[in-house]
């Protein structure tokens, strides 16, 4: 049962890192309470996955966990979040991925009985609907598969659900390379929002049976996709830009299903899920430079209760193993951020993370806090997800271009004609969501199996 | 204006009608195919992959200019085919097994095919006997292999074994790219290119089939 919210919970004023209107508990720790806690990821150097090298890639695992703790011991920090993000022979073989669960928590369990270290387990399933040519969403082996690495690693001791889930990514993708945002709102908006409502009724259901928390999900291969892309000066920054506005439409799904947060760390749509539910999420910046880069590393720490690295590969650098790098890392930019608030001076430097990237990027721009309120705000004035995806692209766009007429924003002539591009393309869409789908169900007939989404596209 | 330079300048524009109509008028002006191609189709593609790599233009209006190519293709390929013209160039690409993401992968084939090589897309989730079972039947110049995972990069290797093991290394060229991948890891698997990003992989695959080319006329 989807419950659609109507009005944006937080104002910019209460926008803030470390504090969600909605905290979470669990095991003596608080998200969102007041201070911002390191999440930290990690992943295997390069090697096979299978069933002869199991030993192997749990005995890095151990490795990883312990040395990330000793770490965390060491400065003092009293509360972590682990990761633990599914590779996808981890995710098709079930019971490896709750063997790995099973042994990060009995590890996180001893550092909290000797050394007092607090901790959660989130644990991230890979999406591997995808495998299937066209993905079969809804049915088949892969679908009860997912579900099962769901619920066993959730057994095994995961604390938090979450999935970069990739509803509509047969349409998106293309769209973001084509620079169509048509495509964008019918991928993003219209089949991955009906794909997140499925998916996430099945997780909120594997939550209760389980007792764990459904967190939150992400639209990296969206989003973040577009955000790359633009990076490497594919496409235009101010379309990925509307491609992230759009993707919290469909990311708020899963909060409409019953998922709690804290959001999954490489939605930068985060931000504005923060001002819309209320509840607490992850955002990763500067510190993930780790696993990519991106144009908002500052910030996006504006809006983080939790502050990850993404992930990262165990290979030596210099001081040491890369996992316990980032674990240093993310420490000090949560005592910075935590220091802050204890002062009272959260607000300062929320504002120094804004202003330092704010003009720089349009992708930046749109986290600014007024800018995220504003698309918050454009969402929830609607109630279907057409109407939200095309009203809150619509307020972007008319966003940047005010901003880069005041001086607020820097963009180039050849952004700036893609401005007008995108305001052309939004005139011209049709008036009700029923043809809409209609015409892009037809137009989309040879990327996506219509039936996998079940989106209605007759009246 | 030389009607090649007018074929050149409408693929540039991304006009798909004029540069249809343009091929069109030089075939029944008898110009030779080859030199549509080349002096007009190709020569217009490369003033655009330059823009493209110099930061002058996005990729959707590259898509847009391939388009015109494309319908310059059509008319142009029967005619090469009925006389001997030697391809640019076949290309295999795939995303290694265990690996489905292919946004990458994707972006690679476009620019080759706009570039005016033929290119044969696997998908992704290829295992090693499915590349193998393709050079068998496509007779490629080159495999290409995309990764994203670290996990799944060293998939790459043992699909260059299965070539070695099937005596098929030495008949194509084997170019790699993709995230957690680097030049480094490429000499370490005995691959012959790595190519960074979907533009420089253009440029790579020409020098491999220049320097094929050059070796085979020695």
């Amino acid at each position: 049962m989807r419950n659609r919210f109507t009005t944006a919970a937080l104002d910019s004023g209460a926008l803030l890192f470390g504090t969600a209107k909605f905290p979470l508990t669990r095991r003596g720790v608080t998200i969102g309470g007041g201070s911002v806690i390191p999440e930290i990821n990690f992943t295997l150097p390069p090697m096979d996955v299978e069933q002869g090298s199991m030993e192997e890639v749990k005995k890095i695992y151990l490795e990883m966990i312990d040395s990330v703790c000793r770490r965390a011991v060491e400065l003092h920090q009293r509360e972590i979040i682990v990761e633990f993000e599914l590779l996808p022979e981890m995710t098709l073989n079930p019971v490896w991925g709750e063997e790995i669960t099973a042994l990060l928590q009995r590890s996180l369990e001893e550092f909290l009985d000797r050394d007092g270290l607090q901790s959660l387990l989130r644990i991230t399933p890979v999406d591997i609907r995808e495998t299937s040519k066209p993905p079969r969403r809804r049915e088949g082996r892969e679908v009860d598969t997912l579900f099962d690495a769901f619920r066993r690693c959730a057994r095994a001791g995961g604390d938090m659900l979450s999935i970069e889930s990739t509803g509509g990514k047969e349409v998106t993708d293309p769209s973001i390379i084509a620079g169509d945002l048509r495509g964008i709102i019918f991928g993003a908006a219209i089949l991955g929002s009906a794909d997140m409502e499925y998916l996430w009724e099945q997780i909120c259901s594997i939550g209760k049976e389980t007792g764990s928390i459904p967190a939150g999900d992400t639209a990296c291969g969206i989003g973040n996709t577009a955000m790359i892309l633009a990076d490497q000066g594919y496409v235009p920054k101010v379309f990925a830009t509307v491609v992230r506005a759009v993707t919290a439409v469909r990311s708020l799904v899963a909060y409409e299903v019953g998922a709690v947060g804290p959001g999954k760390d490489c939605g930068y749509e985060n931000a504005i899920l923060k001002a819309i539910t209320g509840f607490p999420m992850s955002l990763e910046g500067k510190s993930a430079a780790c696993a990519h880069f991106s144009a908002i590393g500052n910030i996006a720490g504006a809006y983080a209760d939790l502050w990850s690295n993404e992930s990262v590969q165990q290979v030596k650098l210099l001081s040491g193993m890369a996992p316990v790098v980032s674990m240093e890392q993310l420490i000090y930019d949560c005592r910075l951020f935590n220091a802050a608030v204890n002062k009272g001076s959260a607000g300062d430097l929320r504002d120094l993370l804004v202003d330092s990237d704010a003009l720089l990027d349009p992708q930046a721009f749109i986290l600014r806090p007024d800018v995220v309120r504003s698309l918050a705000k454009a969402i929830v004035a609607e109630r279907e997800d057409y109407g939200r995806g095309v009203r809150v692209a619509w307020e972007a766009v008319r966003l940047m271009k005010d901003a880069a007429s005041h001086g607020e924003l820097l963009i180039s002539d050849r952004e700036g004609s893609w401005l007008e591009r995108m305001e052309l393309e939004l005139n011209g869409l049709p008036a009700t969501s029923m043809q809409f789908v209609s015409e892009e169900t037809e137009r989309w007939s040879d990327a996506f199996d219509c039936t996998q989404y079940l989106v209605e596209t007759h009246a | 204006m030389d009607l090649l330079q007018d074929i050149a300048l409408n693929v540039q524009s991304g006009y798909t009608e004029k540069t249809r109509k343009a091929v069109e008028q030089a075939v029944a002006e008898g110009i030779p195919a080859n030199d549509i191609l080349h002096k007009g189709l190709i020569a217009g593609m490369n003033v655009v992959a330059e823009r493209f790599k110099t930061g002058q233009m996005f990729l959707p209006e590259v898509l847009a200019v391939a388009g015109a190519m494309k319908a310059g293709m059509t008319i142009v390929r029967p005619l090469l085919e009925m006389t001997n013209h030697e391809s640019l160039g076949k290309i295999v690409i795939g995303t290694v097994r265990g690996d489905m993401h292919d946004i990458g992968k994707n972006l690679v084939a476009i620019m080759l095919q706009g570039a005016g090589f033929d290119v044969v897309d696997l998908g992704t989730d290829v295992r090693a006997d499915k590349f193998i079972e393709a050079v068998e039947r496509e007779h490629p110049d080159i495999i290409g292999m995309s990764a994203l995972l670290t996990t799944t990069m060293v998939h790459m290797k043992g699909v260059i074994e299965a070539l070695e093991k099937k005596n098929l290394r030495e008949k194509v060229k084997v170019i790699i790219g993709g995230a957690p991948i680097s030049r480094n890891y490429a000499q370490e698997i005995r691959a012959d290119g790595y190519a960074r990003d979907a533009a420089t992989a253009v440029d790579l695959v020409r020098t491999l089939l220049n320097s094929t080319r050059a070796t085979a006329a020695v």
